[in-house]
């Protein structure tokens, strides 16, 4: 592995009564594909400042391969930055643009020649050489960017949301191309991004931000599964969230008396106290919902019954928003990928069922 | 159609410029190409007399206005030199700073007092009995008054001070402009804080840098005010030259062949540097054959 391990040690940083991070520790490993995720403000871009040298924690450490880099200023750090506007240098062609980091080492100009081609090719430019990044399309200087990040072979690559401001399905394209690059290349690559989908798509792990905190590093399976609180559930995709008391508890077997939806059952791995209070939460592509009445299912599903008050096609998916006869709200997600056995499509205003099992439900924390 | 609408919005401008700046133009030179006539005023028959002038030499070689020319060159870059060199920290500084109002306001300030009155106010500070010889001699740094005045220093100084505003503000624009992310970038990209500045902030703000340079050097060539007040007597500057030319000998075609002789070496530098511009750009051009593919 070309990469470097990232440390982050107790990294605290404060803009005079702002608190932009607060005491984060993280590592990340050598050519791992890590995302920094987290709404705007969180600290995610304050972090990745920090590692590429442009900020100083007020505290804390950062190692590569176990060197402290914070006395290094940028340029001595064997990293690089694409950053979120591209900043690509006006006055200069895409050619130098990219050779502006060989330039400064007085590499003699065949060598440049031959290295920026190789980079124009890895990342599809080559006949652009010549053009002026006002010239460019927002995906070309979006690659000219990472060409020029990647020339110097740094050990690891800092991305700041670099597809932001790219439309949606430019938005993938470049995503894919991102990934398949991580592969080639192999270096550790550290992604700030707000976007939970970009990140589910391409990390290896994901770190989810809040605050200025670090509120669960994961794989991006175990962060949408087994979010660590309410606001990782929450920012994660979508979830219904309940709140009850557990009654019952046999082996990973929980029984909670829930506000609002009477008794439900869920399994965790964790224990909880009986007379504990918990948050819950079902994903909405994990409850089923039908016009009958389910049959024949296990005594650990929960059944629901309610009213469509909304619903949503979008093509390979239905969403409903369903009202139970509890008064409570629920989000469902409906897959048409068996249209035609299920029978006719749920509408609005339908009398429906909810059902879900036990395994699908989650116990996100005590409250 | 549209065009026929933007001709009709250039109109205004275009009389304004052809009255007030092309037609006298024109005539200082035609007159620079007449023959003087006796007791001022010109004749109407072409000669080139106020041009051969312009290369006279005295009895012992001098050559006397080429040397007034040189002078003034040297003045001129000097002062456009020193001038630039203040602005530039003055205008970054303005520009970095988030409230920079109260900054922009000193800077514009000076304005509301007539320019003779703020060369004359350098008399009395720099004066033998002015505030810096009276102040460094109660200091006792002084026994007594020094002349500070009437030298080519004093000169400098005043053209430096009455021309710093027009350099600071055509910066500020500019570098108010600049994104200062590009910095961040090539620091990232391996370059120290100060070839950081040189290589990406000075290329992308040269523009500025330009017009700033424009609007000191060109008044300071053709100026007049501040040589006659703060300089030496012995020695011209071209603004004082061309005056007297008009004012005490009446002589309007020489005096129009050396505003022409201005005119011909400020524009003429601007057109060679931008053609010397666009020559490199297209030098710099990358060809990549077939067989590095």
């Amino acid at each position: 592995m070309k990469g470097s391990e990232v440390r982050v040690e107790n990294a605290d940083k404060k803009f005079g009564d702002f608190h932009a991070l607060k005491n984060v520790s993280l590592t990340i490993k050598k050519g791992e594909f890590f995302s920094l995720l987290g709404p705007s403000g969180c600290g995610k871009t304050t972090l990745l400042r920090i590692l590429a040298g442009f900020e100083d924690p007020s505290a804390g450490a950062v190692f590569l391969d176990d060197t402290n880099v914070i006395p290094f200023p940028p340029d001595k750090r064997h990293v690089n930055t694409v950053f979120q506007n591209y900043a690509l240098f006006p006055h200069l062609s895409v050619f130098e643009n990219i050779a502006f980091p060989l330039r400064l080492k007085k590499v003699p100009f065949a060598q440049i020649k031959e290295k920026v081609v190789q980079y124009l090719q890895l990342v599809h430019l080559v006949g652009h050489e010549n053009k002026k990044p006002n010239q460019l399309s927002g995906g070309q200087k979006q690659r000219v960017a990472i060409a020029r990040a990647l020339i110097n072979e740094p050990s690891v690559l800092l991305l700041d949301e670099p597809l932001s401001a790219l439309d949606a399905k430019l938005r993938h394209q470049l995503l894919m191309d991102l990934d398949l690059l991580h592969d080639q290349i192999g270096i550790t690559f550290i992604y700030v991004t707000h976007d939970q989908s970009e990140a589910l798509s391409v990390s290896d792990r994901i770190a989810v931000m809040n605050e200025g905190r670090v509120l669960q590093i994961g794989t991006p399976f175990e962060i949408y599964e087994a979010p660590a609180d309410t606001f990782v559930a929450k920012f994660i995709g979508e979830t219904n969230i309940f709140d009850g008391t557990i009654t019952a508890h046999d082996k990973n077997f929980y029984t909670i008396d829930t506000d609002g939806l009477g008794s439900i059952m869920v399994t965790s791995d964790r224990h909880f106290d009986i007379g504990k209070r918990v948050r819950h939460a079902i994903r909405p592509e994990k409850i089923d919902i039908t016009k009958e009445k389910p049959t024949g299912l296990p005594g650990d599903f929960t059944v629901l019954h309610g009213k469509v008050s909304e619903s949503i096609y979008s093509g390979f998916q239905s969403q409903f928003y369903v009202e139970t006869d509890q008064k409570v709200q629920l989000k469902v997600y409906q897959q048409h990928e068996s249209y035609l056995e299920r029978g006719p499509a749920i509408r609005w205003t339908d009398e429906v069922y909810l059902n879900w099992d036990a395994d699908d439900g989650y116990i996100v924390e005590l409250i | 159609m549209k065009s026929r609408v933007g001709t009709a919005y250039s109109l205004p401008l275009t009389l304004w410029i052809s009255v007030f700046f092309l037609v006298p133009m024109a005539i200082v030179v035609l007159y620079s190409f007449l023959t003087r006539d006796t007791g001022g005023g010109v004749r109407w028959e072409f000669s080139l007399d106020a041009y051969a002038a312009i290369f006279k030499q005295t009895d012992s070689g001098k050559f006397i206005y080429l040397d007034i020319l040189w002078y003034t060159l040297v003045m001129a870059v000097g002062a456009t030199l020193v001038t630039i060199l203040i602005a530039l920290p003055c205008a970054y500084y303005i520009a970095r700073t988030k409230n920079n109002t109260l900054l922009l306001f000193l800077i514009i300030i000076p304005f509301w007092v007539n320019f003779m009155i703020r060369i004359y106010a350098w008399v009395a500070i720099l004066g033998q009995s002015g505030i810096l010889n009276e102040g460094l001699i109660a200091l006792g740094i002084l026994k007594e008054p020094v002349q500070f005045l009437f030298n080519d220093s004093a000169v400098l100084l005043v053209l430096v001070y009455t021309n710093l505003p027009f350099a600071i503000l055509p910066l500020f624009t500019t570098i108010e402009k600049f994104d200062f992310g590009l910095l961040e970038a090539a620091r990232d990209l391996g370059a120290s804080h100060l070839r950081s500045l040189r290589t990406v902030m000075l290329p992308n703000i040269q523009g500025g840098i330009i017009t700033a340079i424009l609007f000191t050097f060109i008044p300071i060539f053709g100026t007049f005010a501040v040589p006659d007040v703060m300089g030496n007597t012995s020695v011209f500057m071209l603004g004082q030259l061309v005056t007297s030319k008009l004012k005490y000998t009446g002589d309007y075609p020489m005096a129009s062949s050396l505003s022409v002789v201005i005119l011909i070496l400020t524009v003429g530098g601007l057109v060679l540097y931008t053609a010397f511009q666009r020559k490199q750009e297209k030098d710099k051009r990358v060809f990549i054959d077939e067989g590095t593919l």
